[in-house]
């Protein structure tokens, strides 16, 4: 009976949770498409600065990490490639595990740390310093004021850090396809584009865009979620980046299997 | 209440009535129906000591706590029928300072003070300048446009905290704990300063404190919250020569008995019981 009791409330506590983000991702498009309707300005220039912290400052990092991720993946590949005596389909594996999968997730997870525990830890303390209580007092919407610049931001800075994440781990991929499997970097290049359709890469974009949606609204909801005194603050950042990396690979897992069903059914 | 009228012969129309309200978190209760009103142009101080809900009643006031129970009415509005472009005019037409400032960090203080003006009219920048630099002077802090919040001292952030909540000419303008945390001498520029806003502005002031001194400087009339009932009401100097035990206890400052029982501690604690102690 407790057991049962238990497993309910959890059920009951992850569907209110799920609820939450839900009613903050319709609350953030509303005030973002409200804002066009209503002829008033979006606020671009703070949707321009979020996009400044969440993109181009994770470049360098992300570029080390996604080439050493395109390199795990060619030696990984080259092991079995080898036995069988097809060391040249490397480029294919590096490039298809890289586009469909590990770009979007290694930027998700990377963008997660960087991003999504900065949005929660900038709202909680806000909310602790009383700051979102005075945006409501003079009549603004924390929503439209605070959450739809960083939705913007991600929307545009997610895809394009996993071009750039799928460009890298096809150089690092390339690195050991031009060492050790006999390619130059031009036939490695030309092998990479042979393997890779269109929707190989839409697929991945697809992904990264609903990675982005998560991230934000969980690192926003985490934020307003904030209790009382600075180490809720530090409660709020880490219930952001646990729950997010558990519901990216959620969304990860729901959007593969539409995508394999929807092409194999 | 109508024996509190009578009390002020020339009383005005009221800005802010307060019947009965209720507030709640969760199971247990803040304030337990508590009426009064603030007249036009007064200034009325919640006195009342630390977890007393003057602050919850002050917040509810602003808008930010939901009643269980009972009636707000701000100028003649009723709260809790408001629609949603009702509350948005009402809050336009409010300001509200926070304990901490509540300034925004990553902006400064003349982005602070301009917000509500860049979102709430057509100003154009050079107009919105003029009126932000107006604002900062009206506080003493002309020339601070630039600074950021973090590289201001207190009480310089509570007069920046006043310049926004002024910046669009608030007819009701509501303080939590304005002299909290301040030494005495920045505490009574900020008295002096609110006596100079109601003096040049005539606004509708509430106040939140337990700074006693501060309080009888600034008040008009006040309020003694306990244990989220009102206990007393009246001006300075009725609240001096009240005889009321726990205005006496409040004013003279006499700390509280030590709890013979476990129970009247965890009594205090959780609030439930609301006994007028004589």
């Amino acid at each position: 009976m407790g057991l049962t009791r238990t497993i309910g409330a959890a059920t009951v506590d992850g569907l209110a949770y799920l609820g939450g983000l839900t009613r903050l991702a319709g609350g953030t498009t509303r005030a973002m498409f409200g804002e066009l309707f209503r002829e008033r300005k979006l606020p671009f220039g703070r949707a321009i600065h979020q996009g400044m912290a969440v993109g181009v400052k994770a470049l360098p990092i992300l570029s080390l990490i996604s080439f050493f991720v395109g390199m795990i993946l060619a030696l990984q590949a080259a092991y079995e490639l080898r036995r069988l005596g097809a060391l040249q389909f490397v480029a294919s594996a590096v490039a298809i595990s890289v586009t469909r999968e590990l770009g979007p997730l290694m930027t998700a997870i990377l963008v997660i740390g960087r991003t999504g525990s900065a949005f929660a830890a900038e709202l909680g303390t806000m909310k602790v310093n009383e700051e979102i209580d005075a945006l409501e007092t003079m009549a603004l919407d924390p929503v439209r004021f605070l959450v739809v610049p960083k939705f913007i931001a991600m929307l545009v800075m997610m895809p394009c850090l996993t071009i750039w994440a799928d460009t890298m781990g096809v150089m690092g991929g390339a690195l050991f396809g031009v060492t050790n499997a006999g390619f130059t970097l031009g036939t490695y290049i030309h092998a990479t584009m042979d393997a890779l359709a269109l929707r190989d890469i839409v697929t991945g974009l697809v992904k990264s865009v609903m990675f982005g949606v998560v991230i934000t609204m969980v690192g926003c909801q985490e934020g307003f979620r904030t209790g009382l005194g600075s180490e809720e603050v530090g409660k709020s950042t880490t219930s952001a980046v646990v729950m997010s990396i558990f519901l990216t690979i959620l969304v990860d897992l729901v959007f593969t299997m539409l995508f394999y069903f929807g092409v194999t059914g | 209440m109508n024996e509190q009228r009578k009390m002020v012969p020339d009383a005005k129309p009221e800005a802010i009535e307060v019947r009965n309200l209720r507030v709640a978190y969760g199971d247990r209760e803040i304030l337990h129906g508590v009426s009064f009103e603030v007249r036009t142009g007064e200034t009325m101080v919640i006195l009342g000591g630390s977890g007393s809900g003057k602050s919850t009643l002050l917040r509810t006031l602003a808008g930010l706590e939901q009643p269980s129970g009972g009636e707000i009415r701000i100028r003649g509005e009723d709260l809790q029928t408001l629609s949603r472009g009702g509350w948005h005019e009402l809050r336009t037409r409010m300001g509200i300072s926070f304990q901490s400032g509540a300034l925004f960090g990553s902006m400064t203080v003349g982005e602070n003070v301009a917000l509500p003006l860049r979102e709430h009219t057509k100003l154009d920048e050079s107009t919105i300048d003029i009126m932000v630099r107006l604002k900062l002077e009206q506080v003493g802090l002309r020339g601070y446009e630039d600074y950021f919040p973090a590289q201001l001292s207190g009480g310089m952030k509570k007069r920046a905290a006043v310049a926004r909540a002024m910046a669009m000419d608030p007819e009701i303008l509501l303080f939590d704990e304005p002299s909290a945390g301040l030494d005495p001498i920045i505490a009574a520029g900020v008295d002096e300063l609110l006596l100079k806003l109601k003096e040049a502005f005539k606004i509708t002031i509430v106040v939140v404190t337990h700074e006693l001194a501060s309080a009888f400087l600034i008040a008009d009339r006040m309020i003694l919250v306990d244990k989220g009932c009102i206990v007393a009401v009246g001006t300075p100097a009725e609240m001096k020569a009240s005889t009321q035990p726990r205005v006496r206890q409040f004013l003279d400052r006499v700390p509280e008995q030590e709890m013979a029982q476990e129970m009247d501690y965890l009594q205090i604690l959780t609030g439930d019981v609301v006994p007028l102690r004589r």
